[in-house]
Formats: structure tokens, sequence, C-alpha cells
């Protein structure tokens, strides 16, 4: 009996054919709750080229693969994936079935559960298991206040945030089943006709041990180009505020917060960034914060370990030189 | 070329942190004192984009839905006032302590009831719950194609051509109407209601419909018929000490600074 059902991901850019990061947190995450649950672990995987990918995912926790491989699923459209995604869970009949909150899975997940006749909780936090009910905290109201919700009817679909779950520790003696799925592609009305990357080089906002970001206090979008050689010299990502990316002073594809990348790195560098809650709900998870910035009063300070109260033009090139002696050094 | 936005109120999001204060046993947010509640900034959007699809057809109705307390009749009125045709609204007391699924299920039966039109726009997500999944339901529950997280649109002949943003870039996705399109802030600004728009949209009827208009049960609306129940709402704690860092020159400050930084092993 299957009491979680991950929806996998392994066909996106960012994952390049691999089983993405994501749900091999998820899976760890089913494997907790299944413990609890009473079941077993499943997971779907919907692509193209998914043999090593499917042994990745038994090998992370899964009891049971389901894969759909075909070429005409090599990239995500919700009208291909979702009859399939439909069809393993009727298959599979979990009572909880999680997806990352992806790109692909904040669109999947409220049709599927719909489809399925029951419900979502988006964006969870953290999971916790009462009864057969998963207890989903998550936050709302811009980052400003956390709620725990529970889907009463089943399966209960819930998407996760990325990093919010440990994975199992990849144990290459796990065993498992994989089961082909009968692919019959839907003629999609809906078709993508292009794909456009538009991801800044070098270190990936995600995956950055450290994050370098500015706001509109720079002043200019000139200002970025200080953020990038800083951030080259500590082998940081650069992200920005939801104001500058709107001032067109760097990609939206950098944004961080709410409706942006959600990031946790070891250390966040803040630069004249207000710290409005909605930044703050995509950057709060970092283990550090540094907060550049000339007002005492910013919010930000609520929440950075170490402050500088100044002028970031002048503050930046002291500090790069700072960074580029102890970069050198270590 | 007809279009139906979905609007909804919201307090506003971009009232300050300190303002924001929640009621832990009722598991309600309290009004900040002195700041209305909004349209939600992702609608607003939505009701932009449908006047520019609009221009591009040439001619059509935009028919604003709305379903919340009386008082979101102001945020029916602002998108009639940007230049919307019609206003509908769906107000009970029966509809209050619904999900995301009761809201999406009403929306439906009031889209089916006016007709469905070409265009269903939907802000990406309410800036109250944060959910962004009751346009994709409503989608679902009417069997329309769906794009979501859109930073444009634009029409192309019969077709819609809209510019999705995923994590890693954009994805240009054609499609036929009718369909649900979801609407994000990297659109950009919605306009400003002129005065004689605002007086306009004042004088405009905004229809008022209860379940039974929708031909829905009581049981099917409102707390009883939610499936996602709240079991708790509070604010986190997030206060940490902050350490400033000061001295006499930029450079003394910059190496103290990376100093406490390598104490603390974070370089
Ligand atoms: C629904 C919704 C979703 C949102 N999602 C996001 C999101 O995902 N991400 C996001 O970032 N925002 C988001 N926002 C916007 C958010 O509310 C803020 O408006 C935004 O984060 C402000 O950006 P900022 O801090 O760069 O600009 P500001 O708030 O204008 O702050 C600029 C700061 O720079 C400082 N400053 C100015 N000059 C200097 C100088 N020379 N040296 C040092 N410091 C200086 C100022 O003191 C100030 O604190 C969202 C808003 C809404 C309503
Ligand atoms: N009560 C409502 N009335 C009208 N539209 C709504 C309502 N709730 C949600 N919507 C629409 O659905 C979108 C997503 O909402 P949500 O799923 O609650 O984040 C919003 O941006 C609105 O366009």
């Amino acid at each position: 009996m299957t009491s979680v059902l991950v929806i996998g991901e392994a066909t996106s850019a960012e994952t390049a054919g691999a089983l993405a990061a994501i749900t091999k947190e998820l899976l760890g995450a089913a494997v907790r709750l299944s413990a609890d649950l009473g079941g077993e672990v499943a997971c779907a995987l919907i692509g193209a080229d998914l043999e090593t990918p499917a042994k990745v995912a038994i090998a992370a926790g899964a009891n049971t693969v389901y894969v759909a491989d075909h070429v005409s699923l090599a990239q995500y459209q919700i009208e291909t994936y979702l009859p399939i995604a439909a069809e393993i869970a009727r298959r599979a009949a979990p009572t909880v079935i999680l997806l990352g909150q992806t790109s692909m899975g904040r669109d999947l997940a409220p049709r599927l559960a719909t489809r399925l006749d029951s419900a979502a909780a988006m964006d969870a936090l953290d999971l916790a298991v009462a009864g057969d009910r998963v207890r989903v905290t998550r936050a709302c109201y811009g980052g400003n206040a956390r709620q725990v919700v529970s889907v009463l009817t089943d399966p209960q679909v819930i998407t996760v945030r990325a990093k919010s779950q440990e994975p199992l520790s990849q144990d290459p003696g796990r065993t498992g089943a994989v089961e082909a799925i009968e692919v019959e592609v839907a003629k999609a009305r809906a078709t993508v006709t292009e794909k456009v990357t538009a991801e800044a080089e070098g270190v990936r906002l995600e995956d950055a041990d450290i994050v370098v970001s500015g706001g509109r206090g720079l002043g200019a979008p000139e200002a970025f180009g200080d953020l990038e050689r800083l951030a080259a010299i500590l082998g940081a990502a650069v992200g920005a505020s939801r104001a500058a990316c709107d001032l067109g002073w760097y990609p939206p594809s950098q944004q961080v917060g709410l409706t942006g990348t959600v990031v946790s790195p070891n250390l966040y560098i803040a630069v004249a960034i207000s710290g409005a809650s909605q930044h703050m709900a995509g950057c709060s998870g970092s283990k550090n914060i540094l907060a550049i910035n000339k007002d005492p009063g910013a919010n930000i300070f609520r929440f950075a370990r170490f402050g500088l109260v100044d002028d970031y033009k002048k503050v930046l090139p002291a500090l790069e030189e700072a960074f580029k002696k102890v970069m050198a050094k270590s | 070329m007809d279009f139906i936005v979905c609007v909804k109120q919201v307090p506003d999001p971009e009232a300050p942190a300190s303002a924001f204060k929640v009621d832990e046993a009722a598991m309600k947010l309290l009004p900040a004192p002195g700041i209305d509640p909004v349209i939600n900034p992702f609608d607003a959007q939505a009701v932009e984009a449908a006047l520019q699809l609009r221009d591009a057809a040439g001619q059509g109705a935009i028919r604003i839905l709305s379903l919340g307390p009386e008082s979101a009749r102001d945020v029916v009125k602002q998108a009639l006032a940007m230049g919307a045709d019609e206003g509908y609204q769906l107000s009970d007391p029966a509809f209050d302590g619904g999900d995301g699924w009761t809201t999406a299920l009403a929306l439906t039966k009031a889209i089916e009831k006016i007709g469905v039109p070409d265009v269903i726009l939907c802000g990406r997500q309410a800036a109250d719950f944060d959910q962004g999944a009751v346009g994709s339901v409503v989608a679902e529950l009417l069997d329309l194609p769906s794009v979501t997280v859109l930073r444009a649109v634009a029409l192309e002949g019969e077709h819609i051509v809209a510019s999705r943003v995923v994590a890693d870039g954009f994805e240009t996705v054609r499609l036929p109407a009718p369909c649900l399109l979801t609407i994000s802030n990297e659109f950009g600004d919605p306009r400003y209601p002129q005065l004689r728009q605002i007086m306009q949209a004042a004088r405009k009827q905004v229809t008022v419909w209860g379940p039974a208009d929708l031909g829905l049960a009581t049981d099917q609306v409102g707390a009883a018929g939610a499936r996602v129940k709240m079991e708790a709402l509070y604010q986190p704690k997030t206060e940490t000490e902050c350490e400033f860092i000061k001295a006499d020159t930029a450079e003394a400050q910059a190496d103290l600074l990376v100093r406490k930084l390598r104490e603390a092993k974070i370089l």
C-alpha cells in the first residue's frame, strides 16, 4: 500500500536529466511521513530518458517508481503531464501526494488535486503527521505570518519548498520496483514554442553558500557591477530585490523573495535593501545576514546578525579589499 | 473577445511589518488601523492585461468578478474605473471561512452563469494567503487550458501568446481561446484610473449573487464546504540581535567585519 506519492522532476533544464535535488528532499520527507502514516513510498517520474533518475529515486527512498518515459515528454507541459500524473495517482492510490514548490509543482498541484477531487496546500515549510492528516506549516501574508493547515480530503496534495526537507543519504543498496506506464501523450491545446534561459552566469542563486543582493538604494544599475565583483571574490551568487528588478537593473530570474527565488545560504549580504517582509520571505532562512544600509532603522537590521550603517558607496571598496585579503589566505 | 477578471480584496501587503498583528486564538488578521484593504496587486495587473488584450482585439467586454465581504465592492469599482465594463460580486455570510476550493467552485459557477468568456484572468496569487491555486482550480473545473505566472501576453490572430516566468528564464506558450491566464508582477504597473472614470464607475451597478444564485448548497460554500482546514495562525519570532560594526575609517570597519566573520566561522 502506498501512503505517499512523490511527483518527481528529472527533466527540467536545471537538473540536466538527473533527478532533481528537490525530488530527493521530497523522498526523504515521504519516508519520514510514511513511517507515521503506515505504507510505502512511490515516486512518479514523467519525462524522457528516465532510466538513471529512476534508479536514483530508489536509492533516495522510493519503494516503487512509476516511469512515464517518452521523447515528447522531455519538457514539462501541464496538458501532457497532468493526465499521466493523475493516472499514476489513481494506480498508486496514496493518501498524500508531494510535489516541489517549483515552476512545475506550483502549476501542476492545484489542477492535479482538483482532478482527483481533492485540494492542495501550497509551499509547505514543515510537515508533521497528526492521525491520518499531514499538518502543513506555511508562510502567509507576505511572510509576516505562519499558518498550519491540513487537507481534509484524500489525496492530500502538498507542494513543498526547496531545501526545507532533508534528503536521505543516497543508498545504492536500496531496492525497489520500476513500473513503466504506457504513455498515450495527450494532445495539448497550449504549446510551448520557445524557451529562453535568462539565468545569470556563475553560481546558481539557490545553491550558493554566499549570496550578495542589491536593492533600490543602490541608485543605479551600474552598482550591480560592484556587487558582481564582490561576489566573484567570495564565490557568491548575486541576487536582487524586486524593486531593483522592476527598475530593470537586474534580471527577474535573480529576484529574491516571496515571488522570486528562496535562498538559504550560509551568508546573505543585503546591500541597500530595506528588508520588506516579502523580500525577507525569500532570505530569512539564511544562517547569517549581513546588512549594509544607511538607515539605522531599516527593517533588515531586525533579521541581521551583523550590520553596517553607512552609505554603501563608502563601504564596498574597503570591503572588497578586505575580502580579497582574507580569501587569498584561505 | 470577452474577458472575465477575478479580483480579490486583500489587506494592504505594503503595510509596514510593525502594523501587522494576528489574533492567534481567532486565527484572524487584525485590521491595521488606518490602512485600508486593497485590490490584490497581481489582480490589478490582470485587469491591465485584459485591457491591453481587448485593445489588441479591437472590441470586447471585460467583466470583473470578486468573492468577498461587502467591502470588496471597492476593488470591483476600482477595476471598473480602470476601464472594465461590468462588475459581479459574490457576497453572502455563507461564503465566510471558505478556502481556495470553495472560492474556485463559486467563481466557476458564476463564470458559467455569466457565460465562459474567451479569456479568464487571475493574479498569480492572492497577497493574503499566498497560495497561488484558485486560477488553476477554476481552469480545471472548466476544462480550459491554463498558463500561470505570466510576464506578458499578446494576441496573434485567434491565438494568445503568453510569456511564462520559470525558474531559469521564460517560456513562450501559444494557446487558443477559451483559456485561463494568471498574471505575475513582471507584467508591469497597472494604469491609474482617471477622475472621470472613477466617477463613472461609482455610478455603475454591481450585480451581487449568493450561493443560491449559483446553484450551490450551503454545505458547498464557506467553512462548510472547505477542504483545507486552518489549524493555527501565528507570527513567527524573527528577532535576532544585530551587532553593528563601527570604526573610524571604512578600511578599519571592513577589517573588523571580516575578523568577526572569521571568528564566527562564516568565512
Ligand atoms: C505581493 C507582493 C510580493 C512581493 N514580492 C517581492 C519579492 O519576491 N522580493 C522582493 O524583494 N520584494 C517583493 N515585494 C516588494 C517589497 O514589498 C518591497 O517593495 C521591496 O522588497 C523593496 O525593495 P528594496 O528594499 O530594494 O527598496 P526600498 O524599500 O526602497 O529600500 C531601499 C533601501 O536602501 C537604503 N539606501 C538608500 N540609499 C542607500 C545608500 N546609498 N547606501 C546604503 N543604503 C541605502 C534605504 O535606506 C532603504 O532601506 C513584493 C510586494 C508585494 C506587494
Ligand atoms: N475571493 C476571490 N475573489 C475573486 N478572485 C479570487 C478570489 N480568491 C482568489 N482569486 C483569484 O485567484 C488568484 C489566486 O488566488 P489564491 O489561489 O488565493 O492565491 C487571485 O490572484 C485572484 O485572481
